[in-house]
Order: structure tokens, then C-alpha cells, then sequence
């Protein structure tokens, strides 16, 4: 990315509570202890990026705020309400939390209106006009309104995933979850993608993201955060980190990353 | 590039390959002679099959007796062995098909069986397979009850006792899917859940049904279900039967829903609970609708595995289509001439079976092709 | 600083967590679930059993196992140990078990041999050879397997009687009645002989692995077939011939209506054999057919590049692929001959179900003759299924 581009303006609210908080949180899998006393505080509207090596559990950390994964140790609190048991807890949650895949996940036996208008008619009661309306208005927004009739095995990747980000902003969610969305894309669609997500951090969405994609970091991110082994390593402003990485951690993993620019 | 040669000379033109090698010809060299073994054992099976062919013909057509006056089966007899005697398929085929029926009451089972075969055409079509397909079948289904029982609209009744034939074997199999259907697909989810009890239950259903012969289940439906009703509830025989095959026919679908429950990604259970769906909305909307469609070949092939199994009935007395077939050759008229009604049933099985091999295999062609696109 | 040489990650254990008391709680939920499943289940059959336990009482049917030790009266007409008609029911019902091994056992060893050559026919480059190998499967997979046997049964009721048998060999008759083959005496040398085959066979087995094993050490070739020859020929041969080589044929002859003498195979045996095996034999095709299709043919042309030879090829890595393949349906097969030799009830041959049959039909004691034929079958299923896991656990391919 060019030195001369433009940073997103800051949308983080500093008055409100925080939309993510993780205090010492904790997870194994088995005997695997893949997160460790992690503690982060994500402010509404702040737009975060947690990029480190594979098997650092950055993948594993945003899984939990959505409770794909399940912490053992340690509070999860999401807009206020904590992640446990309590299954209506849950729900309340997954109703507000957006999450956008790696393999787009798409439902292919529903056309893409269908994807896209399954869950507000059934989880938010919305009326199917109303459902649909909504539906067309976010496919238009990722610039993809004439394929709605079609079927997700019709689309190129690039296509797709930007369908699964409408799909997951029918829901009109308060917080979006990016899991390395780009990584499974040719190059060529990597671009129309990340445009797609640079559109939505433009109107204020929270947004924690895992990717492998410094330029966009650069671009969008408020902080970034960088995790290796299970815990983090070091947050800061994307320019203070790239430039000037403290740990010698942080230092070969970016070595090793921007060899290949 | 200009076709140009390394040398310099301009390449020759493109030329057909020799005769040998295309066309009828070329084929049969490449599949029928393609060495001296191959060139042997061709004229050897040829040889055989040519003969075997004649001979079943003369048998079958040409020396064959079609019908002979009011059960005068002496002329049959005569030429056992090189004659077939096709007049006791003349005699006996209403018998074989409908069983003990009233004969002027015919056209009831009949139209039944007509409404059979045009269900399993209409679920076999894509182009049908929505949520009004349960309707259709619940309405044929129920059709097909009032036609054979009568009673109601000017139908006079005919008692189950009476029923036989290809119409029980149609029930038996129909029927039998109806139910166990669903049944296998809350056995498969069950299997598959995080909840002990319910896991455990639903391995022991399936484990027991399929370690156990079809026969024993039928024994214990005649012989032991009387036993477990109080004192004067009665289910009669066909009743005891179809649920026999019922929960065997549910064994074995709920391992192979199992398989497509298994074979579905991850992802797409995820992508449901990230937006919100709740349990029973997750495996209605998306798991189900994908997992099944996955696994339709082996559910058909299973299903003509059902359809052949009923002919076990005939060890419990049940009057299906091969019991009325053995039945017809007990009357010393008609003795030993079994293998003549036994290659009409056989003919019968086969036309069912093998249509639904064939739109299974079709349906597993079509499917990968999709897949793989 | 240097870094330490273990994984952080594996440090520290997980906790345990405690149950809180809430219908949102998912766990509570669970238990709930769980509760009322098994209680509809339980309640139902307790219903059964309660109108089970009556029924037995008004009709005064007796209940438990004692009839096991009470005479029989079963004539029985083909048993592999001795048997009369005053042995007692479990005499009677071990008849039939071994009757049921009878059937299953030879019936998986034909129908894999059938089945085998079956399926390689099927991908035969003779296109004549292929499609009647294709029909064979089709027709086979499309009847019922009781029409089968009847058919077979009927086949062979239609042979000329004992007096016009067929005699197409020496001491060889095909009649009605069933085939009789000559046969020998058979006494201890030949089952001392029988025993030192068996194990020359192990024999033999251990020392082809040994010699594999020393091979990889220096590379010498060290051929197995002379041992081979040793243990599984010559050894048996000797020791029959020192127990005074005894062999007296014993071939069958006409006396009255039937021949004395020989190897008797029953009609019922024969149908029931002939019919299991074509029928099986027809899925067996198809089996080895997918296992031999699903190894790549790049696995041939890469292993023929470095230099192996066709056997080579074979054992070493199309076999063991194909077999992975193969085997777990083929148990699957195994299985269903031995479920499906109950069918043997519907033309006479007394195995284990039908015996069973006319025990419950002679006491009345419905509920443990069937209870005794589905132990006997699932005991034999779960063997089997044990079995198929521990060896697909042994030779599941390592994936990441």
C-alpha cells in the first residue's frame, strides 16, 4: 500500500462502555491451553485487527466472543451481557454479533435472497416483505443486488463473500466478527472484498477482524493487536506497530510476512 | 507459429487414422479382440450365450403352452422340461396379483397399485421435491386405505384377511417407508447428540434392529406382539407385520441419514448458530434440507432393499406376491410348475427393482456432476 | 533471553465448572430433555412388560429356560455332531447353530471367491465379459433372495429320482434326493494330518515375516516357498503316512430307493448354499469392483516408474489401498449371509431359526425361542462389528 493513503477517520466513542471486554480469559482445548489470560476491551465503533502466526489462537479468541467456542476461564462480557450457560444470554447475543467466515458458509440449497432473509424472519420475527426489502437494501450496499434470485454455487468466491457480509448485516448487528475473511480468495477477488469491509467500517460498525492483510490494517484499523501462542503480545495503533514493533516476537513474524511484498 | 517442421520442410497434412482402427470395426478390435486370449474368450462366450439363448427360447416361446381348458394340465406335463407351461400364469395371475380379493371388486386394487407406481414416479422428479410432496403422499396414501377397505362412498368392505397379492407387497414397502422415515431422522439426530441418554438410546435401537435377522423381527410380530397388548385389544396380522418392518426399515435409514447428518461441513452448522437459529431452526432449515439430499442414492437403494425383503412375510403367512405365487402351485392341477410362476414373480420384482437402480444411479451421476461444478 | 523449550500452551489445565440451577441453563436443559425421553421409553415398556407378564399367566405358558433340558422330540435330519431325537432341546438348538455355521461359513468362502472374479470380470477389457459380468450384478441385486432359494429349491426338486440320477463322473450322482460325492473314511491320521496343515500354515506365515524382516536388514532374498513346501505338504503327508496311511474310499451306491455311502449334500443344504452365494456374490462384484476402481491409476503408473514389478505393484500399494476400501462393506456382506441363512426356515434346512421355530411352537414358550435366536445373531454381529473397529482403527490412513 502507498505510504500517501488515507486513514479512516476514528469512529470510537470513548463515553460508552465497551461493546467487547475479555478479562483474563481463558481456553483449553483438551489439555491445550490455546488461550491465556487474554484481556481486551474493544469500544463501540472501534475497528480492530488481531494478526499473528497460525496456531496463535486469534481464530480461537473471536470464536468465543460469538460462543462457537467456549472459554473455561475468564469473563466475556458483549454489550454489556456476559457469555455463560445461559442460553437466552446466547441468543440475545448471537442476534447482535455479525460473524463473516473463512469458506463463506453459505446455505446453498436457498438462493441468495433467501440466505440473506432466513434469519431476521425467523429469529427477529421480521414480516417477509420487510425481510426482503432489507435484503435487497444490503445486497445493493456490497454491490451485488442483481444476483439475488441466483444460487451461491453460481457466484465466483469474491462474490460470495460479500453476500455472507450482507447476509450477516440483515441481521443488523452492533458488532461484526471477520475470520480471515479473505484468505480462502484468488487474488484478484481479495480487492472487491476488502472494499466491501473499508464501506463498512466507514459507517461506524465495531469490527474485529483476523487477517492477514496489513494494507487494510493500515487502512481501517483504530488498533491492532498482535497474538502469539495464546496470548497477546502487543496492541497499538497500525503505523506505531508496523514501524516500530517492540518485541522480537512481533519483529519476526513481520519479517516473515513482509517477505513476500 | 507457422507449422513448420524443425528441419525446415513444411509438416505433412493431417490424415484420418486407418480404417481398422475406427468406426464398428475399430471398436471391436479394441473391446472384442484386442489380443488372442480376449479374441478367444469372445468366441467362447459368444458361443455359449448363443446357445443358452436358443435353447431358453424354445423353452419360453416356441414349444411353450399358453393356456390349457379348465385345469387339463396333463399336455403341460407332457412337455416338462422342454416346454414351458405359461398357462398358470393364464390361470392363476389374478390370483397373483390380487390375492383372495372379490373378483367383481378387482378394479380396486388394481387402481391402487396404479396409485402406487404414480407416487414413486412423482416423488422421483426433482421438480416435486418441496414440502407438498408429504402432502401428496398422506393423501395417497390415505386414498389407497379407502379404496382397499371400502366401507365408505358406496364401496362395499373387504375384510383384511381377504387382501393379497402384489397389492400387500406395494403396502408392506410404501407404507413401511412412510413411517420409518421419519423415524429414522429423529433416530440419526439423536445418535448424533451431545446428550447421553438419548445418544445411547438411539445406538441401542439401531445396533440391536441391525445385528438381528429380518425374520426374527417378524416372528416376534406374529407370535409375541399378542402377547404384549392387554387382554382383548387386537392388531390384526398385517398390522403387526408393517410395524415390524416398520422399525426395521428404521434402522437402517437412520444410519444412512446419519451419513449425510456426517458428511455435511462444519461450517454450515456454524453459519446457523452465528445467526442466532435455534436448535430445531437449524436442523429444519439448513441440515436437514442438505443432509438428505445428499444421501438420496443410498436411500433409494436402500429402500429397494425394503422392497424386496417383504417377501419374507411369506414365512409368516402374510399373503404377498410370492406367497400368492407359492400358493398358486400347491393345487396338485398346477404342482411343479414352479419355475415358470416363480420367473413371472421374479419379472415382477425385477420391473420395480430395477427401474429404481436405474433412476438411483442416474441421480448419483447427475448429483457428482453438480458437485464437482 | 532465550526461550523455553516447552509449549507454553501446554502448562496449565483446564478447570472444572459448576452447575447453575436455570431452565436457560443449556445443561439443565439437557438433564431435562433427557429425563422425559427415557421416561416415555421407560413407561412404555414397562406398559408392555406388565401386559406381557399378564398375558403369560391367563394362558399359563411357562416362563424361564428349564425346557432347555427337557427331550426334545425334534427329528432333525443333518447334524455335524451326534444327535437323536431324545437329546435334549439345547442339544437340539446347538444342532442348529452348527448347521447355521455350516451354511455361513462355506457360503462367505464361495461367495468371496465367486464374487472376486466376478468383479474383476466386471472391469475386464473384453466389453463382451463386462456387460454379462453387469447383467449378472443387475439381475442378482434386483430379486428377492427368497425367490431365489425357492427358485433354486424348485430346480432341484425337479431332478429325476435317486433311480435315474445323473452320473456325470465316477461315484458322482445328482439326484433329487441331493449330491452325493465318494467320500474316504476318515480317522485320527487324517486329522493329525489336518492339524499339521493348519500349523505348517502359521508356520509358514511367521517364517515369510521373518524373512521380510532380515531382508530389509542385508537385502538378501530369502524365497519362502521351500518352507512353504516343508511345512504345509510334506509334513501332513509324512505324518499320515506314518500313522499307517490309511485310505479307504467309500463311494456311494443305489440300495433301494437311495444311495448309502458317500459325502451326502442335502437338496435343502445345496439350494440354501447355491442361492446364498449367486445372490451374495452379485454385492461382492460390486464391492471389489469400487475397491479396485478406487485406487488412483496414478498409483500404478508412479510405482511401475520407479521400477517395481506388476506383483510388486500389487502387494505393496494397490492391495493395501484397495483393501481399505474393500473390506469394511465386504464384513458388512460376511454379516448379511449369516442373517440371511435364516431364510433356510422356508425350504426345510434346519438351522439354528428354524429349530428354534418349532421349539417355540412345541412349548409355547414364544418369548425365549425368539429371545434365544436374536442373543445367537447379535452375538455374532457384534463379534464381527468388534472386530471391523479395531481394524479400521489399525489401518485408517493419518490424515492432519
Amino acid at each position: 500500500m502507498s505510504a500517501t493513503t488515507e486513514y479512516l477517520a476514528s469512529a470510537v466513542r470513548v463515553d460508552a462502555p465497551p461493546a467487547i471486554l475479555l478479562d483474563k480469559v481463558n481456553k483449553w482445548f483438551g489439555s491445550l491451553h490455546v488461550l491465556r489470560d487474554v484481556c481486551l476491551n474493544v469500544a463501540t465503533g472501534e475497528r480492530v485487527v488481531v494478526c499473528g502466526p497460525s496456531g496463535s489462537g486469534k481464530s480461537t479468541l473471536i470464536r468465543c466472543i460469538n460462543r462457537l467456542e467456549i472459554h473455561q476461564e475468564g469473563r466475556i462480557i458483549v454489550n454489556g451481557t456476559e457469555l455463560s450457560d445461559d442460553i437466552r444470554a446466547l441468543d440475545e447475543i448471537r442476534r447482535e454479533v455479525g460473524m463473516v467466515f473463512q469458506s463463506f458458509n453459505l446455505f446453498p440449497h436457498l438462493t441468495i435472497l433467501e440466505n440473506c432473509t432466513l434469519a431476521p424472519i425467523w429469529v427477529r420475527n421480521m414480516p417477509k416483505q420487510e425481510a426482503e426489502a432489507l435484503a435487497m437494501e444490503y445486497l445493493t450496499r456490497v454491490r451485488i443486488p442483481e444476483q439475488a434470485k441466483k444460487y451461491p454455487g453460481q457466484l465466483s468466491g469474491g462474490q460470495q463473500q460479500r453476500v455472507a457480509i450482507a447476509r450477516a448485516l440483515c441481521m443488523k448487528p452492533k458488532i461484526m466478527l471477520f475470520d480471515e475473511p479473505t484468505s480462502a480468495l484468488d487474488p484478484e477477488m481479495i480487492k472487491e472484498v476488502l472494499d466491501t469491509m473499508i464501506g463498512l467500517a466507514e459507517t461506524g460498525m465495531t469490527m474485529i477482524c483476523v487477517t492477514h492483510e496489513m494494507g487494510f490494517a493500515r487502512t481501517v484499523a483504530d488498533r491492532v493487536v498482535f497474538m502469539d501462542q495464546g496470548e497477546i503480545v502487543e496492541t497499538g495503533a497500525p503505523t506505531q506497530l508496523f514501524e516500530n514493533p517492540q518485541t522480537d516476537r512481533l519483529k519476526l513474524f513481520l519479517s516473515q510476512i513482509l517477505r513476500g511484498h | 507459429m507457422s507449422g513448420m517442421t524443425l528441419d525446415g520442410t513444411a509438416p505433412a497434412a493431417p490424415r484420418t487414422p486407418p480404417l481398422s482402427q475406427i468406426g464398428a470395426l475399430g471398436w471391436m478390435r479394441a473391446n472384442l479382440f484386442s489380443s488372442w486370449m480376449n479374441g478367444a474368450l469372445t468366441l467362447v462366450i459368444g458361443y455359449l450365450i448363443v446357445r443358452w439363448a436358443l435353447g431358453f427360447f424354445d423353452w419360453a416361446f416356441a414349444n411353450a403352452i399358453w393356456s390349457v381348458p379348465n385345469n387339463q394340465t396333463q399336455v403341460c406335463r407332457d412337455l416338462k422340461g422342454i416346454g414351458a407351461c405359461w398357462a398358470v400364469i393364464t390361470e392363476k395371475h389374478r390370483f397373483i396379483l390380487f390375492g383372495t380379493y372379490p373378483y367383481e371388486q378387482h378394479w380396486r386394487p388394481a387402481l391402487c397399485i396404479v396409485l402406487f407406481v404414480a407416487l414413486y414416479i412423482v416423488s422421483a422428479m426433482r421438480r416435486f421435491w418441496r414440502k407438498e410432496l408429504a402432502l401428496v403422499w398422506i393423501a395417497t396414501l390415505g386414498v389407497i386405505g379407502v379404496l382397499m377397505w371400502g366401507g365408505v362412498l358406496g364401496l362395499p368392505y373387504v375384510p383384511q384377511e381377504r387382501w393379497g397379492g402384489l397389492v400387500i407387497t406395494l403396502i408392506l414397502a410404501t407404507f413401511g417407508l412412510a413411517f420409518a422415515f421419519p423415524l429414522a431422522i429423529l433416530v440419526a439426530l439423536g445418535r448424533r447428540s451431545k446428550l447421553p441418554a438419548i445418544k445411547a438410546l438411539c445406538v441401542l435401537y439401531v445396533e440391536l434392529i441391525r445385528g438381528v435377522p429380518l425374520i426374527s423381527l417378524l416372528f416376534m410380530a406374529s407370535v409375541m406382539f399378542p402377547l404384549f397388548l392387554p387382554e382383548g385389544m387386537n392388531i390384526d396380522k398385517l398390522l403387526r407385520a408393517q410395524i415390524a418392518i416398520i422399525l426395521f426399515a428404521g434402522a437402517y435409514l437412520a444410519e444412512v441419514v446419519r451419513g449425510g447428518l456426517q458428511a455435511l461441513p462444519r461450517g454450515q452448522y456454524e453459519a446457523a448458530e452465528a445467526l442466532g437459529l435455534s436448535y430445531w431452526q437449524k436442523t429444519g432449515f439448513i441440515i436437514l434440507p442438505q443432509a438428505l439430499r445428499l444421501v438420496i442414492p443410498p436411500l433409494v437403494n436402500t429402500f429397494i432393499g425394503f422392497f424386496k425383503d417383504t417377501s419374507l412375510v411369506l414365512i409368516i403367512g402374510i399373503f404377498d406376491l410370492l406367497t400368492a405365487g407359492k400358493t398358486a402351485i400347491i393345487e396338485p392341477a398346477w404342482q411343479g410348475f414352479g419355475i415358470e410362476v416363480y420367473l413371472t414373480v421374479g419379472a415382477i420384482y425385477f420391473v420395480f427393482c430395477f427401474a429404481m437402480s436405474m433412476y438411483s444411479q442416474r441421480l448419483e451421476a447427475e448429483l457428482n456432476r453438480h458437485r464437482r461444478s | 533471553m532465550p526461550e523455553s523449550v516447552t509449549d507454553p500452551r501446554q502448562l496449565r489445565l483446564p478447570p472444572k465448572r459448576p452447575i447453575r440451577l436455570s431452565w436457560s441453563d443449556e445443561r439443565v436443559r439437557g438433564i431435562v430433555w433427557q429425563v422425559v425421553v427415557v421416561g416415555i421409553v421407560g413407561s412404555l415398556f414397562w406398559w408392555l412388560w406388565s401386559n406381557t407378564a399378564h398375558n403369560l399367566a391367563v394362558r399359563r405358558i411357562a416362563t424361564g429356560f428349564e425346557f432347555l433340558r427337557r427331550e426334545a422330540g425334534l427329528p432333525i435330519a443333518e447334524h455335524l455332531v451326534d444327535y437323536n431325537p431324545t437329546d435334549t432341546y439345547f442339544r437340539a438348538l446347538l444342532v442348529g447353530f452348527l448347521n447355521t455355521l455350516k451354511v455361513a461359513v462355506v457360503g462367505i468362502v464361495l461367495a468371496t471367491i465367486l464374487g472376486t472374479l466376478i468383479g474383476i470380470a466386471r472391469l475386464s477389457r473384453n466389453w463382451l465379459l463386462a456387460k454379462l459380468a453387469a447383467v449378472y450384478v443387475e439381475v442378482i441385486r434386483d430379486l428377492p433372495l427368497l425367490l431365489q432359494l425357492l427358485f433354486w429349491y424348485a430346480l432341484l426338486q425337479g431332478l429325476p429320482g435317486p433311480r435315474q440320477a445323473m452320473n456325470p463322473a465316477e461315484g458322482v450322482f445328482l439326484s433329487n434326493r441331493g449330491l452325493k460325492l465318494p467320500w474316504f473314511e476318515w480317522t485320527d491320521a487324517h486329522s493329525f494330518a489336518l492339524l499339521a496343515f493348519v500349523l505348517g500354515a502359521i508356520a509358514t506365515w511367521l517364517y515369510a515375516r521373518q524373512a521380510t524382516a532380515k531382508r530389509l536388514l542385508d537385502g538378501r532374498k530369502r524365497p519362502a516357498w521351500p518352507f512353504a513346501l516343508l511345512a504345509m505338504l510334506a509334513a501332513p503327508i509324512g505324518i499320515w503316512a506314518v500313522m499307517g496311511a490309511p485310505f479307504t474310499p467309500d463311494i456311494p451306491k443305489l440300495r433301494g430307493f437311495n444311495f448309502q455311502g458317500g459325502l451326502n449334500i442335502s437338496p435343502e443344504y445345496f439350494a440354501l448354499l447355491i442361492g446364498l452365494v449367486t445372490y451374495t456374490a452379485g454385492f461382492v462384484a460390486e464391492i471389489v469392483r469400487a475397491g479396485i476402481q478406487a485406487v488412483p491409476h496414478g498409483q500404478w503408473e508412479a510405482a511401475q516408474a520407479l521400477g517395481l514389478h506388476r506383483g510388486q505393484v500389487l502387494r505393496q500399494i494397490v492391495l493395501p489401498q484397495a483393501l481399505r476400501v474393500i473390506i469394511p462393506p465386504m464384513t458388512s456382506q460376511y454379516l448379511n449371509i449369516t442373517k440371511n441363512s435364516s431364510l433356510a426356515v422356508a425350504i426345510g434346512y434346519q438351522d439354528i431359526v428354524s429349530i428354534a421355530n418349532t421349539t417355540l411352537n412345541q412349548t409355547g414358550q414364544a418369548i425365549e425361542g425368539i429371545a434365544i435366536i436374536m442373543l445367537v445373531y447379535l452375538t455374532i454381529s457384534l463379534s464381527i462389528s468388534l472386530f471391523m473397529n479395531w481394524y479400521n482403527g489399525r489401518i485408517a490412513l493419518v490424515e492432519r
